[in-house]
C-alpha cells in the first residue's frame, strides 16, 4: 500500500481515540484545593478531571453563585459521537480511494467542524457563566456594577473569584490534531507519489 | 542484706537530690549557639510535613495521640478507651458498643503501650495496637481512618500491663496480666493468695488482611506480677519475654513485701511450642466471659459479641513451654534488641542492669542448667543466661530502646536521665538529663528489627517548673533528643495528652499513604443511611421516630420537622453527602442528652433526642463547614403528647 494511503487511514482512525480520551480540560485551582478540581470534556460526557467526584464538587461550589448544575445529557453528547464516527469512516474511505484531493477535502471539513465545535463550546461556557439563578447565595458585581459572570476561558487562564481557572486541550484533542496533520502529510505525499 | 538495701536507698535519695540540682543548672545553661541549632532541627516550616509520626499513649486519658516529629505538633487525639464528646465516640448509637465489656458499658480506660503492626520485623504502618490496663482490653486503631477499629476484652486478667506488643509478622498481639487473680474468679480469702492466685498471658491472633483479633490461647502462669514484655525477633522469633515482680506472691504492702527477693524472673515463653500444644489438643477449654467489639467502615457501626470460653495451656504442666531467667530486683522493662539476641532486664531496685543472651538461654535449656523450679517451671541458672551487666548506669532503670547501630538507651526514673550504652561491651557512653522522672522512651521502630535511630522521645512523669503553671495539675511532657551523633542532644520539650506511657513511631512515608480521604457514599451500608436528598424522610414507629437526614454544604434535609411529641424518642440518622476531602459536618440539637455528631463525608451517624418540652427547637451544624455554615440550621416542632399535628418534614417548604 502507498505511504499516503497508510497515513490517511491511520490519521482518520486516530479520531476514534476521542471515544476514550477527553477533548478538553478545565482545571480550577484555589488555596483550599491543594488538589485542584478538574473537569474533563469528552465528546459524549463530562467527567471528573483530576480526582473522583470532581464534577459533583464543582456543582456544589457553583450552587453558591447560582450556576446551573453541569449537564449529564446535552444535544452535543448525542451529535458529537456520530460526527466523529462518520468523519473517521469518511477518512478511511478517502484513504482507500487513494485520491489526495479527497484527503484535502476531509481536512477542510475537519477544520470547519473544529471551528464550529469551539464556537459551540464558547457559547456553552458563556451560557453557564451568565445564566445565573436570581436567588443565588453569593452575588458579585464587576467594576462597572454589572453582575459578575463566571464563564471560564475557552483557551487559557483566568481568575474567577478565589479560583484560577485553566482551560486547555486535553489528550483527545492532541491525538485528533496528530490525525489531521497526518492527513495533510498524506495529501502532500500523495501529490508527490501522484 | 537489709543494711545493704538501706544503703542503696540512702544513695538513691542523695543521688536524686544531686541530679535535681544539676538539672536546674542544665536548664539555665541552655542558651547560645546550641539553642539556635536545636531550633533549626525541630523547625518544620509552615506547610511542610514532619518526617516522623509518633503515636503517644494518653495514659489515664484513655486515648492515643498523634504527633509529628521533630516538631512535636499534636495532630489528633484518637479516642480509644474513653468517651470523646467532640467526636461522639461512645455517645452516638454507632460507637457506644465499642466501650462495652463483660462488666457493662465503661466510659473510661487507662491506655498504656501502643505498638505498630509489623511485617518481617519492620513496622508497616497499618495498625496501632494499644492496651487498657484497668479493665483489661486491647484495641486496634486503623491508620486508614485514625479511629478505633476493634476492642477485645481479655479474660482471666487484671491490670493488663505487659501488653500490647506484636510479634514480627503481627502473628500475635500479646497481653500479660500485671495482677494475679483467682482463675477462674471465685470467692476466696485474699490471704490465700499464695498458690491460689494465677496469671494469664494472652496470645491474640491478628488476621493478616483485616487485622481482626481473636484470642487464640492463654498461658496459665504462677501468681506473680507480669510487668512488661517484648517479642523475640530474628533468631528469637517464636519466643516472648515477660518481666515479673512480686515473685514473693505478696498480697499486701507490696512496696515492701514484693521487694524482698534478690531476683525475680524474666519468663521466656515459647509460643511456637504453645501452638504445637494447641494442635495436639493439650489445652483446657475454660469458661470465660469477654466482649469483642468490631467497628465497620462500611456499616459505620459496631458489632459487639460476648465470648464464652478460652483455651488455656498450663505452663506448670507442659514441658518446654516456659523457662524462667532470674533477673535482679523487680525488673520493669524487658526489652529485646534488634538482632533478637539480647534481652535487657531493668531491675528497677538494682544498681546495675542485667542483659540475658538468647543463644546462651537456648544452650542452658539444652544442657538443663537449672536452678530449681517454680510451680513446675524450670528456673535457668542466672550465670548461664547472663550476657553481661551494665554496671552502675544510673538509678531506677525502667525501659530500653535501640538505635540499630549497636547502642541501647535506657531511662532512669530516679536519677531522671537517659543513658546511652553499648551492646556487647556494656559501657556507658553518654547520659543526658530529663525533666523530670522519665518513664518510657521511644525510638521510631524501636520495638522491631529495624529502628530508625535518628530521634529519641523521652516521656516524663512530672514536669514541675518546665512550663507555665496551670494550677496544681501541670502538663505531662515528652522530650525529643537527636541521637544521630555520638552524644545525645536535647532538642525540644512538648506537652502530651495525659500521662504518656510509651509511644510508637515510624517515618512518615511508612504511615501516611494509608490515610483515607473520605468514605465512599456508594459503599455506605449503614442501615439508616440516606444517600440522596430525594430519600429523606421521617418515620414514626410508636414512640420512636427515625429521621433520615442528610447534610451537604450548606443545609440539612429536611430542615423543618413537625409532628414530634413530648415523650418521643427521636433518632437523627444523619448522612454526610459530601464526597470531598476534609468536609465534615456536625450536628447538635438543643436539649439532647448526648454529644454532637461529627460526621465524615460519606458517613452516617445517629444521635438520640428525647424532647421534654413543647415548643419549636433548633438544631445546627457544629463544624464550620462552609461560607454558609451559620445558615446551616433547622427547626423541630414539638407538640403535646395528645396533639394530632401530622408528622411532616420539608426543605425549602417542598
Amino acid at each position: 500500500m502507498k505511504k499516503s494511503k497508510i497515513l490517511m487511514i491511520t490519521g482518520s482512525l486516530l479520531l476514534l481515540t476521542l471515544f476514550a480520551l477527553p477533548l478538553w480540560n478545565i482545571t480550577l485551582e484555589a488555596p483550599q484545593y491543594p488538589d485542584p478540581l478538574g473537569l474533563d470534556i469528552h465528546i459524549d460526557k463530562l467527567a471528573d478531571g483530576n480526582n473522583p467526584n470532581d464534577v459533583r464538587n464543582i456543582d456544589l461550589l457553583n450552587h453558591y453563585i447560582g450556576m446551573d448544575r453541569l449537564p449529564e445529557d446535552m444535544l452535543e453528547f448525542k451529535i458529537f459521537p456520530i460526527v466523529v464516527l462518520v468523519m473517521a469512516i469518511l477518512g478511511v474511505l478517502a484513504g482507500l480511494s487513494g485520491k489526495p484531493r479527497l484527503y484535502l477535502t476531509w481536512v477542510i471539513i475537519m477544520a470547519i467542524l473544529g471551528v464550529a465545535g469551539i464556537y459551540d463550546f464558547y457559547s456553552w461556557l458563556y451560557h453557564y457563566g451568565h445564566n445565573l439563578n436570581p436567588h443565588a447565595i453569593l452575588k458579585f458585581v464587576d467594576k462597572n456594577g454589572n453582575p459578575m459572570a463566571y464563564d471560564p476561558p475557552v483557551f487559557g487562564t483566568k481568575q474567577l473569584l478565589n479560583f484560577t481557572v485553566h482551560s486547555y486541550p486535553a489528550s483527545g484533542a492532541y491525538t485528533m490534531m496528530v490525525g489531521i496533520v497526518m492527513a495533510i502529510w498524506a495529501f502532500v505525499t500523495g501529490k508527490k507519489e501522484g | 542484706m537489709k543494711s545493704m538495701y538501706k544503703n542503696a536507698v540512702m544513695a538513691l535519695v542523695l543521688f536524686a537530690g544531686l541530679t535535681l540540682v544539676s538539672c536546674n543548672q542544665g536548664g539555665s545553661n541552655n542558651g547560645g549557639a546550641l539553642k539556635s541549632s536545636a531550633a533549626e532541627k525541630v523547625f518544620v516550616a509552615p506547610g511542610e510535613y514532619d518526617s516522623h509520626y509518633a503515636f503517644i499513649s494518653g495514659g489515664f486519658s484513655g486515648q492515643l495521640s498523634v504527633y509529628g516529629l521533630p516538631s512535636g505538633r499534636l495532630f489528633k487525639v484518637i479516642p480509644v478507651f474513653s468517651v470523646d464528646a467532640e467526636k461522639a465516640y461512645g455517645f452516638n448509637e454507632e460507637t457506644r458498643d465499642m466501650l462495652k465489656t463483660s462488666h457493662g458499658y465503661i466510659p473510661w480506660g487507662d491506655s498504656h503501650h501502643p505498638d505498630i503492626s509489623q511485617t518481617n520485623g519492620v513496622v508497616d504502618g497499618r495498625w496501632v495496637f494499644i492496651n487498657e490496663n484497668n479493665t483489661p482490653r486491647i484495641a486496634r486503631v486503623s491508620l486508614e481512618t485514625y479511629e478505633t477499629a476493634e476492642i477485645i476484652e481479655i479474660p482471666n486478667s487484671a491490670g493488663n500491663h505487659s501488653s500490647s506488643f506484636v510479634t514480627e509478622n503481627t502473628e500475635y498481639v500479646v497481653a500479660g496480666t500485671r495482677f494475679s487473680v483467682p482463675i477462674p474468679q471465685r470467692d476466696i480469702s485474699i490471704k490465700d493468695y499464695k498458690g491460689n492466685f494465677k496469671a494469664a498471658l494472652s496470645f491474640i491472633k491478628v488476621d493478616p488482611e483485616s487485622g481482626n483479633m481473636d484470642l487464640d490461647f492463654q498461658v496459665l502462669m504462677p501468681g506473680f506480677d507480669y510487668d512488661l514484655s517484648h517479642p523475640g525477633r530474628g533468631k528469637s522469633h517464636g519466643w516472648f519475654f515477660f518481666s515479673t515482680y512480686n515473685t514473693e506472691e505478696a498480697h499486701t504492702l507490696l512496696e515492701v513485701n514484693a521487694s524482698q527477693n534478690d531476683k525475680d524472673f524474666i519468663a521466656a515463653v515459647n509460643w511456637k511450642k504453645a501452638q504445637e500444644y494447641i494442635k495436639q489438643g493439650k489445652f483446657k477449654t475454660m469458661p470465660a466471659k469477654y466482649v469483642h467489639n468490631v467497628y465497620s467502615d462500611e456499616t459505620h457501626s459496631t458489632i459487639s459479641t460476648t465470648k464464652k470460653s478460652v483455651r488455656v495451656l498450663d505452663a506448670s504442666k507442659l514441658p518446654g513451654l516456659v523457662y524462667l531467667m532470674p533477673t535482679p530486683k523487680s525488673p520493669h522493662g524487658c526489652d529485646v534488641d534488634p538482632s533478637g539476641e539480647y534481652i535487657v532486664g531493668s531491675g528497677k531496685l538494682s544498681a546495675s542492669m542485667t542483659v540475658h543472651s538468647f543463644s546462651k538461654m537456648l544452650k542452658a535449656i539444652e544442657n538443663k542448667e537449672f536452678d530449681g523450679e517454680a510451680y513446675g517451671i524450670p528456673i535457668l541458672k542466672f550465670e548461664s543466661t547472663l550476657a553481661g551487666t551494665v554496671e552502675q548506669p544510673g538509678l531506677g532503670p525502667l525501659h530500653t530502646e535501640f538505635d540499630g547501630k549497636g547502642n541501647a538507651y535506657t531511662t532512669f526514673f530516679i536519677s531522671s536521665e537517659v543513658v546511652k550504652w553499648k551492646l556487647g561491651t556494656w559501657e556507658v557512653v553518654d547520659r543526658k538529663p530529663t525533666y523530670y522522672s522519665v518513664g518510657h522512651l521511644m525510638i521510631p521502630g524501636g520495638n522491631s528489627r529495624k529502628p530508625f535511630g535518628k530521634y529519641l522521645v523521652a516521656m516524663n512523669k512530672i514536669t514541675k517548673d518546665r512550663y507555665l503553671p496551670t494550677g496544681p495539675e501541670v502538663t505531662q511532657s515528652a522530650q525529643l533528643y537527636d541521637i544521630s551523633g555520638e552524644k545525645m542532644e536535647l532538642l525540644l520539650d512538648f506537652p502530651t495528652v495525659g500521662e504518656p506511657h510509651y509511644a510508637a513511631g515510624a517515618p512518615a512515608e511508612v504511615v501516611k499513604g494509608f490515610s483515607k480521604k473520605f468514605f465512599k457514599l456508594e459503599e455506605n451500608k449503614h442501615p439508616y443511611a440516606t444517600k440522596s436528598e430525594d430519600d429523606v424522610r421521617v418515620v414514626r414507629d410508636g414512640k420512636n421516630v427515625h429521621v433520615y437526614m442528610t447534610a451537604i454544604r450548606s443545609h440539612f434535609a429536611p430542615d423543618n420537622i413537625e409532628g414530634i411529641k413530648v415523650g418521643d424518642r427521636v433518632y437523627f440518622h444523619v448522612t454526610n453527602l459530601e464526597q470531598d476531602y476534609d468536609v465534615p459536618h456536625g450536628i447538635s440539637m438543643i436539649g439532647a442528652n448526648t454529644s454532637e455528631l461529627l460526621i465524615m463525608p460519606g458517613q452516617t451517624e445517629t444521635f438520640v433526642w428525647e424532647p421534654k418540652q413543647v415548643g419549636v427547637w433548633p438544631f445546627y451544624c457544629t463544624d464550620f463547614c462552609s461560607a454558609l455554615h451559620q445558615e446551616m440550621q433547622g427547626y423541630v416542632r414539638v407538640s403535646p403528647r395528645n396533639s394530632n399535628v401530622k408528622l411532616s418534614w420539608s426543605l425549602d417548604d417542598e
